[in-house]
């Protein structure tokens, strides 16, 4: 089982032939992934890591893909991601950082018009050991188990899940949700499939301040989750109207504060890590 | 990145949203002759401007004056006053709210709109604001601008119409994350004035704004230098320089490092690199924040931990710090990134905890210069 990607993930990398695209291609073959086919404009012809490049997602569909990892500059990111759902990727990661919100806005809604699933931006993709991987996450750190794993941040949630491997706690699916204030899936949503997913025993969520995702994701465990969850949040210290390092990661207005994500989960019956490296012990006392 | 209300009502003219008849100066000569009151406005960036004394009203020129020069040079909530908004007092016979606001958690644009206007929307009853979830492939059509207009009482239903459709463009061609008027002033003739204008834009879409000017009163010197050579750093009040890879782990690191008793200097994420030079610039910002400690906290992944090494050890030639430095390094090519290390003499651990105790432990015994 696991969510979203699987062994019939059938991987399309759009900005295949730059620095990150063609790095992460020979990355995410290694885990495992079934890369079929590469975009870049005016680059078809070319292979890389032996995966086929084409000038457009239009011709790539020859290769069947379900899932694209979208690792292009900000400023073209719109038009890869409408390209890719105008061609009916149902999948998509996307990688880069510093996309405006309101060009992330209008991909999340036409995604939804198309049935699509938005992972990113600004997140390091989603992997389900060993079946399949869109995005960057390392190989290194993973076991193939129960757990998922949905997280706000990238190397944080390597940490994380790295922990739990050294802890012998293996991962349905790990799933970076993006630092971005505006991404494609919420923590709702994901609580959502992993509930559904036969795989998953329990849910660890990696938070951070802004926003109310974390909220949003208590008052939802209170009354649809069966499945034990247990939370980390980053940013207890952070000051207010500073953007910590994510553009989402930002308290407004006195909202989005790591107390009240803290207390929200708390009364949710979700127990939060003090440190990122207690999540395993966490999930340990509960299960 | 937030506008002052000037640069905003700039904006707002340029869109046909009336504003009230003004200038700007930044010396008291420029005032000119009024033979009717003003509003003078400090323009400043805080918020609560108006209870802070940031705005007043002069009955004349020579009144004007006066306060200019009290105001010009002032504080407002630890902000130096540069710029007045001089401008013609409205005659106010009611004051309404509108605006639009990213909604983080329904992924699209939200439009406010209250008859109850000139107040804090957050203190205004739930039932008395509007509100309009705009699908943003559609943007603001005529039938919404309908639903809204037959829930409110106003007489100026065409003009209110007029200024929301003329809102939303602002708020979707300038990348707006807000875009407020409270209040929105009906005066005793009847017409609609936008009495105060609040834009937020977007950071990340600053490059296709050339025309919009960058403000420096919400950033510091260092944390301006730092992202032009690409760095996400936050200055703090405490001692520890923080150096990690991704905004999670730096915040995350932050909390460990206040948890066991020590204060942050800065917050410095490296993101993902696989150039040493990247690390080593880093550097030139720690030993600038000038830190009674360093902390790298490294969970090597894309970013390898011997690229990181290799920076670290360019760094101790280019940018050597006379403070004690701590490094966490951990993942993909650990054992050659410490090996480096520790043949400079630089403090290695495997754990984040371990290396935040010790650090916090340094600085707070006074370990450090």
């Amino acid at each position: 089982m696991a969510i979203i990607v699987d062994e019939n993930t059938r991987v399309l990398v759009q900005g295949i032939t730059g620095h990150q695209g063609s790095f992460h291609t020979g990355e995410m073959i290694k885990f495992g992934a079934n890369v079929v086919a590469g975009v870049t404009p005016g680059k078809g012809g070319q292979e890389v890591h032996g995966v086929p490049v084409y000038d457009t997602v239009e011709e790539a569909m020859e290769m069947e893909p379900n899932a694209t990892m979208i690792a292009v500059p900000a400023p073209y990111v719109k038009d890869a991601a409408f390209e890719a759902l105008y061609n009916g990727i149902k999948v998509l990661h996307i990688l880069t950082e510093g996309v405006p919100f309101h060009d992330s806005m209008e991909i999340v809604s036409y995604a939804k018009t198309k049935g699509a699933v938005i992972v990113g931006p600004n997140g390091p993709g989603i992997a389900s050991p060993f079946k399949a991987k869109v995005g960057i996450m390392p190989n290194s750190i993973f076991a193939e188990g129960f757990v998922g794993v949905a997280s706000r941040s990238g190397t944080l949630t390597y940490e994380i899940v790295n922990a739990l491997t050294q802890n012998n706690i293996g991962q349905s699916t790990v799933i970076g949700l993006g630092g971005d204030p505006i991404v494609g899936l919420s923590f709702v949503d994901v609580l959502h499939m992993f509930e559904q997913d036969e795989q998953t025993k329990a849910v660890v969520l990696v938070g951070e301040i802004g926003g109310t995702a974390e909220e949003d994701a208590a008052e939802y465990i209170k009354r649809e989750v069966s499945k034990p969850v247990v939370a980390y949040i980053a940013g207890r210290t952070a000051p207010p109207g500073k953007r910590m390092g994510h553009a989402g990661a930002i308290i407004t207005r006195g909202m989005g504060t790591a107390e009240s994500k803290i207390r929200a989960f708390e009364e949710a019956g979700v127990p939060v890590a003090k440190f990122p490296t207690d999540v395993p012990n966490l999930l340990q006392n509960i299960l | 990145m937030k506008l002052y209300e000037y640069q905003a009502k700039e904006i707002f003219r340029q869109y046909g949203i009336p504003v009230p008849e003004g200038y700007v100066i930044d010396k008291v000569d420029d005032i000119k002759k009024h033979e009717e009151s003003v509003v003078l406005k400090a323009q400043v960036l805080v918020g609560g401007r108006g209870k802070a004394g940031g705005i007043k009203i002069a009955s004349g020129t020579d009144e004007a004056k006066k306060i200019a020069s009290e105001l010009l040079g002032a504080q407002i909530k630890g902000v130096r006053v540069k710029k007045l908004l001089i401008e013609k007092k409205l005659d106010i016979e009611r004051e309404l709210y509108l605006s639009i606001i990213l909604d983080r958690r329904n992924k699209c644009p939200l439009l406010m709109f209250s008859e109850e206007g000139g107040v804090d929307i957050e203190s205004v009853d739930e039932e008395k604001i509007i509100k309009l979830y705009i699908d943003p492939l559609i943007g603001i059509q005529g039938f919404m601008i309908r639903y809204l207009l037959k829930k409110c009482t106003l007489e100026q239903k065409k003009e209110l119409g007029r200024i929301i459709k003329q809102l939303y463009r602002i708020f979707k061609e300038k990348d707006c994350e807000l875009v407020e008027i409270n209040p929105l002033v009906v005066d005793r003739d009847g017409k609609l004035w936008a009495a105060d204008a609040k834009i937020i834009v977007d950071t990340d879409a600053l490059y296709r704004h050339p025309e919009i000017e960058e403000n420096v009163e919400e950033s510091t010197d260092l944390e301006r230098e730092a992202k032009k050579m690409g760095y996400a750093l936050i200055e703090l009040d405490g001692d520890i320089a923080v150096i990690a890879n991704g905004a999670g782990l730096t915040m995350a690191t932050l909390d460990a490092i206040t948890h066991f008793g020590a204060k942050p200097r800065i917050f410095l994420d490296l993101g993902g690199t696989d150039d040493p030079e990247i690390v080593k610039n880093a550097f030139y910002l720690v030993k600038k924040s000038n830190p009674k400690a360093v902390l790298v906290n490294i969970f090597g992944g894309v970013t390898k931990c011997d690229t990181v090494a290799k920076g670290i050890v360019a760094a101790l030639e280019e940018y050597p710090i006379d403070v004690p430095m701590i490094v966490r390094i951990s993942g993909v090519h650990e054992d050659v990134g410490r090996k480096m290390l520790e043949a400079r003499g630089v403090e290695c651990h495997t754990t984040m905890l371990d290396a935040v105790k010790r650090c916090a432990e340094v600085v707070v015994k006074g370990g450090g210069k």
